[in-house]
């Protein structure tokens, strides 16, 4: 049945943020009201679609060349894109709520609602798309409102630089997904993924072709989702305010990349060769992003470290072939994540904008009810039992145990640093005596805040049961493992969380103090070097030619001899403009006389 | 009503010649000129084959010549463009320092002579409508110009001379290779000539390098950046977002319908220089250190995209590169315009000392962020679409399962492309906009209320048809069906 739900969920937002910026710049009030009235309202209509079972909507033409290329924007309305609806809607609507109390001292705040409401037009349209172009074209705008959002406080020379390596790390994993795109196109003539899937079968005799245009699409994927070796972008990113990182750089945005190729995962398993990168680049990131976390200082970096290690674990699921899995991961991810971001973000703003762990402790008796919240969101983030991400993530583990297992080694292992660094976090931030005035002096943050953590909390709670997450997701296939699974992951969690609390409890200072992973094991200076040795020498060495030998050699060469050989051209030479005017007046004339008289 | 529409900016420059007041006049003319156009866009009818408000009188009789006019979806998609920007560009004139009469009336020669260009229907008129066009380029460079002008002004002026001198060559042996029976200056009989493949290439290889200079392609294009930095902005919005267009619509115009073998055969070479368009200077733009250079070698760079829909000599790639031309000419004369306002606030357009300009003049952040990120293809903005069917029909021409061949390689390595504009395009805006501000800046201005319609123009026209870039395509498309209808 045809209704007009999906189009409103899509478009208020966007009105909304177009609304401020041309009416409201100067008015944050409204823009506040605007923008987080436009969320909601996305949020019930997103209900109302997903209570209904035969809900279809009209679509457009974007552009339609009969034969060739036929882009329409329609959507997808099924279980996944309606469950990931309610996921954007109700932790976008969450965190708008509360960015009122993080945002209210900010100058930039009618900005700040504007660019978040496009955010969650640009999210819902990657969401609804049914076609490639579609996805792409919501997907570049989604990298726009993160390139806005990380970069919101452009005065800051950090900010500014993050939001540009953000957006233009995202256009090289682009790079590869636009060209996965036209590969598919060119092999199937459609990019319309209900048409998509019936003509595969044509691709069955070059499986080379398909895993290359899978794995283009997959770059997409590794750009957006922050995959190694695109990932370096993501930790930047938490330059940006701190339910920006929520919202985005944890909960939604980032899990994009997931999300498309559970979408495409007819594609995607059609080439097992492809879905072996996959798991394998999933792995690799779970694995980096998880040791390089135990080592960082800034509460909101270990949390993106922390993003990128389960963003990998996701991405491992679907190489593993079980698009459910990650999809599982991502719906509990989703919530434990936004809840520690705000978690921290609430610390944060109590201690007037510190971020260095070593400067905070004892938080966990001035911020009760952030402390309390933020455990739960640890709890369930190191796969304590009956907390969300001990199901979800046991559902990977099963899942790699029974596929491939040493990627399960590897994942247990991360799974062992997961809980390490959350521990360590913790113990630092909340536990023992406060390390500095501001820390010792701290107060809980405003209700507008305290709200959303608590129902995210709850989330966290329930998330992983089947009563709960059955309604929303079709839930993963169990796996046989006898009591390997319950057990290993508890014991590599029980020695994380132990080995932490004994390392770090009572410190002032961290003990291990390794320096290749509190540098991030150099990958940025590397890619920067890349970047200078290649990119910059090669643009110098172009900009030479072209002002040197191009310019200055061949043209004014030519030009010279020119100047030495035509009498018309000496006579320009101390003529002036308007002489060089009337001079083409005679060309013209020239002209006539030539086609009249030759 | 296209005659008309030919004539007014024409008419305004003879009045404000003749002492009347030149803004005023100018400014009635560029509005007048652009509800004309509107009014043929909304009377044009997309299903009727061929040229429309066709007028045409009589010239010589002899020779066959007719000053004829006519629009399909192509002219009136350039005539639409030429017309906004022109208006855009009559607003964003400030104070003129001196000779304020002449300079006004430049700027609407040369946007006369860009309408008379598109919308002619005459091999003759079609070339000397550009001619006039160019001179006013070269007086608004040398006289009014910035910076080392003259130099610039006189390159500019050799260049585009000896390709237009290059590109007549080509048009007359384009001309006497039509069996002598259909013979015409007319387009829409010249359209339908038959050349022998053989003939064809000298023919087209003297048009690529004549119109291929006026566009810029690479290695013919070092005076575009030097003529663009010294330009006043109003010059530089006109030149870059429409004259320069003229090269490229006399390819879809000619070349595609009437020498396709040699279009084909050739298009290696083709490939290759604009390649060199987009790769090549795309990393000398990433090396550029100052803000008006970047934008003249980033506008060269885009030319690139719109050659590959060309010589992909298929439906989607000519009516891509078609909008991309439009698209283009919006964004690139924002971006000229805001750079005007930016350069009469600061010392120096050197990124050295700009820097924290968004806290000082936030609009034009904003706009010039707008424009930014519609060159760079984001979607939402015309320019998006447009590199989406450019792309799509380059990599289809010649597409196997088994290879990649020359289109698709191509293809790739423009898709890399993308990539470089976001790192100058992003680079340069950080380094002018964010950051700290130098400490012994002069107070700056921010744009004025009255600027605001026109960028506002601008970017609402690119908008409209980012959103909903059907409007145009199905305009386009059957103007360039028939070309590729024969062949295959």
């Amino acid at each position: 049945m045809n209704s007009l739900l999906p189009w409103s969920a899509l478009l208020v937002p966007l009105c909304a943020s177009a609304l401020i910026v041309l009416l409201f710049q100067r008015a944050r009030q409204v823009s506040v009201f605007i923008s987080v009235g436009a969320v909601l309202f996305s949020f019930v209509c997103s209900c109302l679609i997903f209570s209904r079972q035969d809900i279809a909507a009209a679509e457009i033409d974007w552009i339609n060349f009969p034969g060739l290329l036929h882009v329409p924007i329609g959507f997808t309305l099924d279980r996944l894109s309606k469950t990931m609806l309610l996921i954007v809607t109700g932790v976008g609507a969450l965190i708008h709520i509360y960015s009122i109390g993080y945002m209210r001292e900010d100058d930039g705040e009618a900005r700040y609602f504007a660019a978040l409401s496009l955010f969650i037009f640009s999210m819902l349209g990657i969401v609804l798309a049914n076609n490639f172009v579609m996805m792409f074209i919501f997907w570049e705008l989604v990298g726009v409102s993160s390139y806005l959002l990380i970069g919101h406080w452009f005065m800051k020379d950090a900010a500014a630089d993050a939001a540009n390596k953000a957006f233009i790390t995202n256009r090289v994993g682009d790079f590869g997904f636009m060209l996965g795109i036209l590969m598919v196109w060119g092999a199937t003539g459609t990019v319309i993924f209900r048409e998509m899937a019936p003509r595969l079968t044509g691709l069955a005799t070059n499986p080379a072709f398909l895993t290359l245009a899978v794995l283009l699409i997959f770059c997409g994927a590794v750009g957006k989702s922050a995959q190694f070796p695109l990932h370096v972008w993501l930790p930047d990113a938490m330059e940006g305010p701190t339910p920006v990182s929520a919202l985005i750089h944890a909960a939604t945005m980032v899990a994009a990349g997931v999300y498309m190729l559970v979408r495409v995962g007819f594609l995607v398993q059609a080439s097992p060769d492809a879905l072996r990168v996959i798991s394998w680049i999933g792995t690799i990131t779970a694995l980096l992003a998880g040791l390089i976390a135990t080592q960082q200082d800034d509460i909101k970096r270990i949390l993106a470290y922390s993003t990128l290690s389960q963003l990998g674990y996701m991405i491992m699921a679907v190489g593993l072939a079980s698009g459910e899995t990650a999809m599982f991961h991502l719906f509990t991810h989703a919530f434990f994540k936004a809840l520690l971001f705000l978690g921290a973000g609430s610390v944060i703003v109590a201690l007037h904008h510190e971020q260095n762990i070593w400067k905070m402790g004892g938080q966990g008796k001035n911020l009760i009810l952030t402390f309390v919240s933020f455990s739960v969101g640890t709890l369930a983030l190191i796969g304590f039992p009956f907390f969300s991400g001990y199901f979800s993530k046991d559902a990977i583990l099963a899942l790699a145990y029974a596929r491939q297992p040493v990627i399960f080694a590897l994942a247990l292992f991360t799974a062992f640093l997961t809980a390490f660094y959350m521990v360590r976090l913790f113990v630092v931030v909340f536990l023992g005596k406060p390390r500095s005035q501001t820390a010792f002096a701290s107060q809980e943050s405003p209700t507008t805040m305290l709200v959303p953590l608590v129902v995210l909390a709850i989330c966290s709670l329930l998330g992983g049961y089947r009563f709960f997450a059955g309604r929303f997701l079709a839930l993963p296939e169990e796996h046989h493992t006898g009591l390997v699974i319950p057990l290993l992951p508890l014991v590599a969690m029980t020695a994380g969380s132990v080995l932490a609390f004994l390392l770090y409890r009572g410190r002032a200072t961290d003990p291990l103090n390794l320096r290749a992973l509190r540098d991030r094991l150099y990958l940025d200076e590397f890619y920067g070097w890349i970047i200078e040795h290649t990119q910059d020498a090669l643009a110098r060495l172009s900009a030479f030619i072209d002002r040197w030998l191009i310019d200055a050699g061949a043209v004014r060469g030519a030009s010279s001899a020119t100047w030495g050989f035509g009498t018309v051209l000496r006579l320009l030479q101390v003529g002036n403009l308007q002489a060089y005017a009337i001079l083409f007046g005679f060309g013209i004339v020239w002209v006539i006389y030539f086609v009249i008289f030759r | 009503m296209l005659f008309f529409l030919t004539l007014v900016p024409l008419l305004a420059a003879i009045v404000i010649l003749l002492g009347a007041p030149a803004r005023l006049t100018a400014l009635t003319g560029g509005a007048l000129a652009f509800g004309v156009s509107l009014l043929l866009y909304a009377r044009f009818n997309p299903v009727v084959s061929g040229f429309q408000f066709v007028t045409s009188v009589p010239v010589s009789r002899t020779l066959g010549l007719n000053f004829a006019l006519g629009l399909d979806g192509l002219s009136l998609t350039m005539i639409l463009l030429s017309t906004i920007v022109l208006l855009a560009a009559i607003w964003f004139t400030g104070e003129v320092a001196h000779h304020e009469h002449s300079f006004y009336a430049s700027l609407l020669l040369m946007a006369g002579g860009a309408i008379g260009a598109f919308a002619s229907l005459d091999l003759f008129f079609f070339y000397a409508f550009h001619e006039l066009a160019l001179i006013p380029t070269f007086l608004l460079i040398g006289i009014w110009g910035t910076g080392n002008r003259r130099a610039a002004a006189w390159k500019v002026t050799i260049y585009l001379a000896i390709g237009s001198f290059v590109l007549l060559l080509g048009l007359i042996m384009l001309y006497q290779a039509v069996p002598v029976a259909s013979r015409s200056f007319d387009l829409r009989v010249l359209q339908q000539a038959k050349i022998s493949a053989t003939a064809q290439t000298p023919i087209y290889l003297l048009l690529l390098a004549g119109f291929g200079t006026l566009i810029s392609l690479v290695p013919f294009h070092t005076w575009a950046p030097e003529a663009y930095a010294s330009a006043p902005a109003p010059a530089a919005m006109l030149h870059a977002g429409v004259l320069k267009k003229f090269g490229l619509y006399g390819l879809l115009r000619l070349a595609l319908p009437i020498l396709p073998e040699a279009v084909h055969a050739w298009a290696h070479l083709l490939l290759l220089l604009l390649l060199g368009n987009i790769i090549y200077i795309g990393l000398v733009t990433i090396a550029q250190r100052r803000l008006d250079w970047m934008l003249g070698y980033s506008s060269v760079m885009h030319m690139g995209y719109i050659f590959l829909g060309i010589v992909s000599a298929n439906l989607l790639g000519a009516t891509g590169a078609a909008l991309l031309m439009f698209a283009h000419g919006l964004s690139i004369a924002l971006l000229f315009a805001l750079n005007g306002e930016v350069r009469k606030n600061v010392p120096s357009l050197n990124f050295d000392s700009l820097g924290g300009l968004a806290k000082q003049m936030p609009i034009v952040a904003f706009l010039f962020g707008l424009a930014a990120f519609a060159a760079i293809g984001l979607p939402g903005f015309a320019n998006f679409p447009a590199e989406i069917m450019v792309f799509f029909g380059a990599f289809r021409t010649g597409f196997d399962f088994d290879h990649f061949h020359q289109f698709q390689w191509t293809t790739l390595l423009a898709l890399w492309g993308v990539v470089i504009s976001a790192v100058y395009l992003l680079r340069a805006y950080r380094r002018t906009f964010f950051g700290t501000a130098v400490a012994d800046r002069p107070p700056v201005r921010e744009l004025p209320y009255s600027l605001r319609f026109p960028a506002a123009l601008l970017m609402a026209t690119s908008l409209y048809f980012g959103f909903f870039p059907q409007a145009l395509v199905q305009k386009i498309m059957p103007v360039v069906r028939p070309y590729f209808a024969a062949s295959r």
